[in-house]
């Protein structure tokens, strides 16, 4: 199934803004954060479809699935 | 040497160093001002009259050693919004009042004539100067006038043309330790100065320097303290991105409010952003990372060039770029900047002025995404007082009266800023319960809404969005009375050693024995003594809600409205 990842912030050093990729049909949130070499505990806000989600979240096609570190502001 | 209550009088000129009665001595910042608006300003009294009063106080800890500790607090009654106001800024200023024994300083009645003033404050007292070369000219301009006649060690608090003219937006600016800007932004504290004709504050702390009763334990405190603010994440982003970190996600998550709070995600969000501002800055040899005042660890703040290379504006907050970039629909961040460095030069709120921008494109005074005219106007009318300029720069509701527009983005007639209430319901009850009018600081629930920090809420959930705006509003009430900086919050809120370490630092500073409930009690106590001064002015519960349009109007892509009743609401105020 093609999803669209969404990268921000340090996340986009030495790999994409927003990229269209194929994943294997039932794999999670988790899994893509893996395949893209971030580790898990650098993640700090995950959205799917603008609702946030968590790593055991299930990926369906179309979706769009952005992932932040931690970041703050005001 | 114990501290003192400096007072001015700008009716008769005259100036006392006074003891801090017993009353006031607990207090610090937000809660001094707080204290001392309610206790001599008439709830009732016009804003821009005698009776109003312009109290400036240091928190509790500035002046010391401690870590991010500079924050200066400053208050009176608004005349933006008309409750009391409390606004907040870096910069030196605290920590040079804490250190000339500066407990509070208050400036009351009113001069008769035409006449203007600076005020000049060192350890010996008060001297009250005229003043006409600075009169009429912007802030970088007083800047620089006060640092060629004293040094440019000197701290300053000065307003610009919009501040003399009195218009509800403008703000009080504050000289940063390279000589740039930050603001006491919102409510229109300088129309109160403007009011009281002083047009800047000098201020020499000489060789003084703040009591610590006991220094060891002291810097044991910070030591923990300072590590907590550095290893968090959050600081890492916001040291490299500045607060504009923020527009990406806020706008993924559907809540960035754009085009006059019509829908709520940008599609020029990317030119706008913060990963796009650093590349910027990097590329144009400024500096991605820059404090606002000395003992900051955080380093939110930054200098951004210009294409050539040279300085346009610094402390370019996420805020003033949603306002001006999603809200007004406008990509060009240079422009954006150099609406920012305008608007710190004539000494106007950048949220409430954009925003009233936004609802002037709404009602057909421009059109949205014309950053050329929106400079026009800030050049040729604001700064320049014309009727036009006078309009927008009374703020939104001001421009939304005038034009006859209903979707005007308000609460106590102060702008909403940058996170829709629609998509994000934490902060709507913030906003519309805040004794201070729309203001997203005073109890921060995107932090557990949006950003994870201190648990999780679901921003379109009303679940949980009363107590969670509750709890923020008392921690910030305290917090706002040391003299932090309020992005401590995110450490506060996730590492247990961090607000036990402000509070052994208080008790360091001054020998007493605070603990955690005694610091939640101070924040009930602030917040009661605000809301009971907005009471005696006039305001009821009615005035506690959001403009209509919220509830009748979906906010793509969400299709969200805002759906508390006022009952739910009120709810707030059951502590």
């Amino acid at each position: 199934m093609r999803i669209q990842v969404k990268l921000f912030a340090f996340f986009r050093q030495g790999r994409f803004i927003t990229e269209d990729q194929e994943h294997p049909r039932d794999s999670t949130a988790g899994e893509v954060i893996d395949g893209l070499g971030i580790p898990r505990d650098e993640v700090g806000v995950l959205m799917l479809n603008s609702r946030h989600c968590t790593v055991d979240t299930l990926l369906h096609e179309g979706d769009i699935y952005a992932i932040f570190p931690v970041i703050g502001g005001g | 040497m114990a501290d003192k209550v400096f007072r001015v009088n700008m009716t008769d000129l005259s100036t006392s160093l006074e003891e801090v009665p017993a009353d006031w001595m607990g207090h610090g910042g937000r809660g001094l001002t707080s204290t001392i608006v309610a206790a001599e300003v008439p709830a009732a009294c016009h804003p821009l009259g005698p009776r109003n009063k312009l109290v400036f106080a240091p928190g509790l800890l500035s002046g010391t050693s401690a870590a991010n500790s500079g924050r200066l607090s400053c208050g009176a009654k608004s005349p933006l919004t008309g409750t009391i106001k409390e606004a907040n800024a870096g910069g030196t200023a605290a920590q040079k009042l804490a250190k000339m024994g500066c407990k509070a300083l208050i400036i009351e009645g009113q001069p008769s004539g035409d006449a203007w003033y600076s005020l000049s404050l060192s350890p010996e007292g008060i001297r009250i100067i005229p003043e006409q070369e600075l009169i009429g000219k912007g802030n970088f301009a007083v800047v620089d006038s006060v640092e060629r006649r004293s040094s440019e060690k000197i701290g300053l608090l000065s307003i610009g043309q919009t501040g003399e003219m009195q218009m509800a937006a403008a703000n009080i600016s504050v000289k940063d330790p390279d000589g740039h800007l930050r603001s006491l932004g919102r409510g229109g504290l300088g129309a109160v100065m403007g009011s009281k004709k002083i047009k800047f504050i000098s201020l020499d702390a000489g060789a003084g320097k703040v009591e610590i009763a006991d220094a060891t334990a002291f810097r044991a405190a910070n030591k923990t303290f300072a590590k907590a603010l550095i290893d968090h994440p959050v600081n890492q982003a916001l040291k490299t991105y500045g607060t504009n970190v923020l527009i990406n996600i806020i706008n993924e998550a559907g809540g960035l409010p754009s085009k006059n709070f019509s829908a709520g995600q940008f599609e020029g969000h990317e030119q706008i952003s913060g990963e796009t501002m650093h590349d910027l800055i990097v590329e144009r040899g400024g500096r991605p990372s820059h404090v606002c005042h000395q003992g900051c660890v955080i380093q939110c703040s930054q200098i951004y060039n210009d294409l050539k290379g040279n300085f346009k504006t610094s402390g370019f907050e996420y805020e003033s770029i949603w306002a001006m970039g999603a809200d007004c629909t406008v990509t060009d961040l240079d422009q954006i900047a150099e609406m920012d460095h305008i608007m710190d030069d004539i000494g106007i709120d950048t949220i409430e002025t954009a925003v009233a921008f936004g609802v002037a494109m709404e009602g057909g005074v421009l059109d949205f995404g014309d950053s050329t005219e929106m400079i026009r106007i800030m050049n040729d009318e604001i700064r320049e007082g014309t009727a036009l300029g006078r309009v927008i720069g009374n703020g939104a509701g001001s421009v939304g009266r005038t034009y006859g527009v209903t979707r005007v983005p308000v609460v106590k007639n102060q702008a909403i800023p940058a996170y829709d209430p629609r998509a994000i319901k934490g902060i709507g009850i913030t906003y519309a319960t805040s004794t201070q009018g729309a203001d997203h600081t005073m109890g921060y629930t995107i932090a557990t809404e949006i950003l994870g920090v201190g648990g999780s809420a679901d921003p379109l959930s009303k679940e949980g969005q009363v107590e969670l705006s509750r709890n923020l509003q008392i921690a910030t009430a305290a917090i706002d009375s040391t003299g932090m900086c309020l992005f401590i919050a995110f450490a506060a809120l996730d590492d247990g050693a961090c607000l036990p370490a402000l509070v052994d630092m208080l008790n360091a500073r001054f020998a007493i024995n605070l603990n955690a409930t005694d610091v939640t009690n101070l924040g009930i106590e602030i917040l009661k003594t605000e809301h009971a001064f907005n009471l005696a002015a006039g305001f009821t519960n009615l005035d506690d809600r959001l403009p209509e349009f919220f509830e009748l109007e979906p906010l793509p892509p969400h299709n969200a409205v805002w759906d508390f009743t006022g009952q739910e609401i009120d709810t707030f105020w059951d502590f």
